[in-house]
Order: structure tokens, then sequence, then C-alpha cells
């Protein structure tokens, strides 16, 4: 029983969170989602690193690692808040990685190792996908349902620009106006994995925000004390530190399940992201009471954060979607079909 | 990373289970008495068999057992329903204390008895005007020939009535700031000077005792790690063992969730949107605490020092098993509330959980102070 990184792990950990701290000082990271848009040499640079193909196969040009390795890096974007086009990325690879055929791999995986051809991944009800992650600028577009899924070229959908309250990514509408072609087995293993990778960027949101509440309690005077003197205040931050925690032992669970005990990964990945979907939003929106008025300006970084979390908290299956399935898979059975 | 146990950790639970495949004494009878009873022969069954004391050093009768194996046991233990043992008190504090503080004379002394049940021992701290704020309590000892008087009232003590020995924690110096006038003592409970009432708590059962001492004799031999040292060896005793307790207590939690997913099925809410919800989040925090007791047994294994996620155990265990209890009680709707009915009484039970062994405030002071650097309002 061994909760630690391995010595490679833990340098993948250092060098992302160095790296990304430099690239992405919080001046950075504001002027970038103010304008809504990236700078292409931020992800070229990461995906030199071997990072855009960290859990890619090496036959298909990428690093061969695993899902912990993703979480390790997700939690370090979401530390960052780095406005790059990671994710969505990493979810098109990992559906093609999981349930694409061995051409659908050939044809997609070296372009998203490479970072030279991108993919973007999303969920369709009723025909189209409501809300993918960096669909404007992919090559491919990998649309999923429950039990299946297709992969299109990106000229094969409509693709309408949304503009959502998190202005670090930039989202979109997906509609099918082509042919696609059917993966060629479920994306489940694939739709776990990328729950997975959006807890860990949520741990990563909720570390960030924890901290910047802690310390701002601590020099924050009112009263002749520093707010964090009182329990009020100081029972909140200890309830972040839970939730923080909590979070992060569940989604290293997942990750590690993936590779290591896959047949634990449906409930762990279920588990992970119904409770980071929740946390990325209590923590956050205490950081913000936290920091009272201040917290609720423009001016003041938090916002990102927040609205970054709530986002990514709706992604890919709610806390209430995955709560549903973490009650199937441990025994009270399917949930009455809905009344029509 | 490697969530699964070491060749090692599953040799110690496979024996463990085998063990208690063979030795588990089934349910326990009914009364008090028989049930005390019940849990001294089966505390000197697990003693026989090096099972009482596993985290004591082999050289004071214990196992040696590692962290890890300390969690492993607490899960068996869970697992296979088995009792508790009869001198719980002594075997998670009594014991390691004196191997921490005490002379080789009261090693040789206290330790054995402990493990095989022969004294049952009680611990008197906490105060009626000194709960949270334990360094503030009044119990006094004055010195007098070749020991000390003492005179006071303890309470919420557990198993009082059949103790030899209370772990008693008086004051010795007045004068002195209130965390250092303390001593550390082991009181002989046999003595008409200390009197025993039974505590009704709101189950209606009277799980704990009241002690009313009035000029009790203590010899100076009975001074656990020297005068005046009283809250450093208090801190250090209830710091002790602590480390299996998180593993034992997600063990439980997530066999009465499975009884309550049962209870749902069998009261046809399994299919109720509100339960499964509820359900559901009760599992995640149960695993959650399960994962942080395990991360933090690794962490203090692999560097010495507890990470943050130690600090939340106990604090995540009260919550579940309130709200499981709750939410069980809740699903059978106006039978739920029967008096004797079994989770009526593990509802009940339940709001104590997040006063006994630290009340939640208490514990969130500490994450603030301790885990967060937040400054104190002292």
């Amino acid at each position: 029983m061994n909760f630690d990184f391995t010595d490679d792990q833990q340098a993948i950990k250092r060098t992302a969170k160095d790296l990304l701290a430099q690239r992405f000082k919080p001046d950075v990271v504001r002027e970038l989602a103010e304008a809504g848009r990236y700078e292409d040499s931020h992800f070229a640079e990461l995906a030199e690193l071997g990072w855009a193909g960290i859990f890619i196969g090496e036959e298909h040009g990428g690093q061969g690692l695993g899902t912990v390795e993703l979480a390790i890096l997700m939690e370090e974007l979401g530390y960052s808040l780095a406005p790059v086009p990671f994710f969505s990325n990493a979810a098109a690879g990992l559906v093609l990685e999981h349930a694409g055929s061995d051409e659908q791999a050939s044809r997609w995986l070296g372009g998203i190792a490479s970072g030279e051809a991108r993919g973007a991944a999303g969920l369709t009800s009723d025909g189209e996908a409501a809300l993918v992650a960096d669909a404007d600028s992919a090559a491919v577009i990998v649309l999923c349902e429950h039990g299946g899924g297709t992969v299109y070229e990106a000229s094969a959908c409509e693709i309408e620009p949304v503009e959502t309250i998190d202005a670090t990514r930039r989202y979109a509408r997906v509609r099918p106006s082509g042919d696609g072609e059917p993966l060629s087995s479920d994306p489940a293993p694939a739709l776990d994995r990328i729950a997975t990778a959006l807890a860990a960027e949520l741990t990563g949101i909720c570390q960030r925000t924890m901290e910047m509440s802690v310390s701002y309690a601590r020099d924050r005077k009112q009263f002749d004390r520093p707010i964090g003197a009182y329990q009020a205040v100081s029972h909140r931050c200890a309830d972040m530190l839970r939730e923080t925690e909590s979070v992060r032992s569940t989604t290293l669970w997942a990750a590690w399940a993936a590779e290591a005990e896959p047949e634990t990964l449906p409930l762990a990945a279920a588990m992970a992201k119904a409770g980071a979907s929740d946390a990325g939003w209590n923590v956050t929106a205490s950081a913000l009471q936290v920091h009272g008025g201040i917290g609720f300006t423009w001016e003041h970084d938090l916002h990102f954060f927040l609205k970054r979390a709530k986002v990514d908290g709706a992604l890919f299956g709610s806390a209430r979607e995955h709560r549903e399935r973490v009650a199937e898979l441990s025994g009270l059975g399917p949930a009455a079909a809905a009344p029509s | 990373m490697d969530l699964t146990l070491s060749p090692n950790e599953q040799a110690f639970r496979d024996e463990l289970r085998d063990w208690l495949a063979e030795n588990h004494p089934g349910e326990e009878p009914t009364g008090d008495e028989a049930g005390f009873e019940f849990r001294v022969g089966w505390q000197k069954r697990l003693h026989e068999a090096g099972y009482a004391g596993v985290s004591w050093p082999e050289e004071f009768g214990g196992r040696g057992a590692t962290l890890i194996e300390q969690a492993i046991y607490g899960e068996e233990m869970a697992r296979a329903k088995a009792p508790s043992t009869a001198n719980l008190l002594g075997l998670v504090m009594g014991g390691p204390v004196v191997i921490a503080h005490g002379t080789e004379e009261q090693k040789q002394r206290y330790l054995e008895p402990i493990l095989s049940a022969e004294e049952i021992w009680c611990q008197g701290f906490s105060e009626p005007g000194s709960g949270s704020d334990l360094a503030s309590l009044k119990t006094r000892a004055v010195k007098s020939e070749g020991g000390w008087s003492v005179t006071g009232q303890k309470v919420w003590t557990t198993l009082a009535h059949v103790s030899k020995w209370c772990m008693l924690v008086a004051r010795t110096d007045q004068d002195a700031p209130k965390h250092k006038g303390l001593t550390y003592f082991l009181m002989d409970m046999e003595q008409d000077a200390v009197q025993v009432r039974p505590l009704h708590q709101i189950t209606g059962e009277a799980e704990f005792s009241e002690l009313f001492i009035e000029d009790a004799y203590i010899a100076d031999e009975n001074v656990l790690g020297g005068v005046g040292n009283g809250w450093s060896v208090a801190i250090t005793t209830l710091m002790h063992e602590r480390a299996g307790l998180g593993a034992t207590a997600a063990a439980s939690v997530k066999i009465a969730l499975g009884q309550l997913i049962e209870l749902a099925k069998e009261r046809g809410v399994a299919d109720d949107p509100i339960v499964r919800q509820g359900i559901a989040s009760l599992l995640i925090e149960a695993e959650a605490l399960r994962l942080n007791a395990w991360r933090g047994l690794t962490a203090i294994m692999k560097t010495g020092i507890p990470g943050p996620e130690g600090s939340l155990p106990k604090l995540q265990w009260s919550a579940v098993n309130q709200g499981l209890t709750e939410l069980a009680v809740t699903i059978q709707g106006e039978d739920g509330l029967a008096k004797d009915s079994e989770w009526t009484y593990r509802f009940l039970r339940a709001r104590a959980n997040s006063i006994e062994g630290g009340t939640t405030e208490i514990l969130k002071n500490i994450i603030a102070e301790r885990v967060l650097g937040l400054p104190k309002l002292r």
C-alpha cells in the first residue's frame, strides 16, 4: 500500500509546476482570458515536452505513460489555470486510444501527440454536443454517447462557438453535418479516464483557491485581527482542506485504477468526478466568501477559477449524473425509467 | 503508486482472516454483565494468539505491527464484525502511554494485565467544567505522605465500574500556568474515596460514568512521566493508536452503508432519486475517508510526518455515520422511530460521534492552526 509517486512521476509534477508557474503568471492568464484566446506558442511548448501525448502509445509518437501521469499534469494545469487547449486534445486522444480502430488510431493519434492536428471530444444528446471544448480549432472531433461514438473530421461538423462563463477556455456547440466513422468499441474506459482527468484539474483549482484563501485570511485584518483567527472563517478554510484532500485521494485512486485495477475504474472515476464537481464549486465559492468584496471584483483573479470549476463540473457528466452511476454500481440497481 | 497490499501485508491479513474464521466467538450476549464477560473471554483469546496489543512492541507482549498492519487489523476486525475487546482503553491508550513514559517497574507491573484483561483501565480526563478545554481541569492532587491526595470530579468515563486503574490527569500546581501544573496519575479505582455513578445518555443506556473523587490516595510510584508533565503525557496518550482508527472507521461505515442499501431495497425506495443521490454521496464520502486514512498512513511511514489528509478521518467519519443513520431512519418513515429498532439506537448514538474524541469544531481549529497555519484566536 503506497500512495507515493515514483521518482519519474515526481519529476513530471515538479517540472509541470515550475514551468506553468513561469508561463502562466496571473497577468498572462488574465490577458488571454479577457481576449478569449490562446497563445499558440504555449501549447506548442507543452506538446514539444511530450505532454500532449503523455498517455498515447509510443507507436503513435506518445510517451506511453498512463492516467496517473495525465492526472499529475491536469492537476498542475488546473492549479495554474493555464489557457491552453490541452484537456480537449487529451480527451479526444483518450477516446481514440481506448476505443478507436487501429486505423483511426494510426490516422489521428500522431497529430494529437505532436499537437499538430489537435482533437476535441464531447458527449452528444439529441444529435448534438452542447459544449465541446476547443472544437473550433480541432482537426478531429469525437462525439460519444452511451455505449458508442463517432469520429468526425472537423469539416464534417457544424461548429458554433459558445461563450460560457469560463473565459479561460474556448467552447462550441457541435452538430455533425457530414459522415463520420463509428468507434470500434465502447468508449466507457476512455470516458472514465476523461472524468478522472477533469477531477484532477478540479483538484488543482481547489488547491490553488484554498491557498489564496488561507493567505488572504492571514493578511486581511478586520476588528484588529486577521480574519483567519475567527472560526467562522478558519472553519471554512478547514472544510476547503477536507474537500480538496478528499478529491485528491479519490482522483489518485481512479487514476491508479485505470491501468492497475480496471475493474474498479468505473466506480472510482464516478466517485472522483462527482466529488470533484461538488468540491470544485464548494471550494471556489467558499474562497470568494473568504475574500469578501474584493473576491467579487473583476480585478481579482478568483472569478476565473470559480468559473472554470463550474464548467468543469458540468463537462462529461455532472455531480448528479456521476452519483447516479455510483448508486447503480453499488448495488442499488438501475434507476427507474423517467416518466414520459 | 500501488494501492494494493504488499506480499507481507497480504500475508498478515490472510493469517488474521484465517484466525478470525476459526476463532470468532459469535454474537455478543445481551446484558451489560454478560456482554462484559464475553468481551473479557474474547480478549484473552486474542491475547493468546498475539492479537491483543498489535501495535505494542514485541518485548512488551505485543506484535510490533507496522501502521499499515494496524490499519489492516482494524479493517479486518470491522469486516468480521468481531466483538470489541474488554480492555479497549488499556490497549489503545494505557499500554502505549506506559511504554512511552513509564519506568521499568511500571512497565513490569502494568502491561501484562492490560493485555490479558486481568485489570481493566478507564480514562479520567474530562470534567463537567472542562471538555474541549481540557487543560482548565480542576481536579486537584495535594502532596501527602508517600503519595498524593486527590479530590475532584470526572465525567464520560467508560468502564469505570469494572476498572482497576484510572488514567487520571489532576492539577498538582495551582500557581503554574494551566498547561504546566498538571500531572498524569494511575489511580487505583478500588477505594471508597472513588464513587462511580452511571451516566445515562440519550439512548437510555449508561455507557459512561461519572467519578466523584474525595481524598483518594495515589502512591508516588503511580505518577506517570513525572510531576508537572501531565499535559504532554496526556497529549501523547491521545495521539496513540489513532493510526489504525481511520481505516477501522472506514471499514465499519462501509458495512453500515451496505446495510443501508439493503434497507432501501426492502423498503422499496431503491429507485427513489433522492435516496439514491443521498446514499451515493455517503458512499463517496466514505471512500474519501478510507483513502485519506490510508494515504495519511503511507505518508507517515515514508516521511515520519503526517500529511494534511491525516487530520481528516475522524471528522469525516462522524459526518458519514451521522448522515447514514439519519437516512436509514428517514427511509423507514414512522417505523424508523420505534424505540427498540436497531437503527434508532445507532441514529441516536451517532449524535455523540462529532463530540467524543475531539469535537468537530476543535478538530477544525487544529486543521486551521496546525495544517493551514492560520492565526490562533487566543
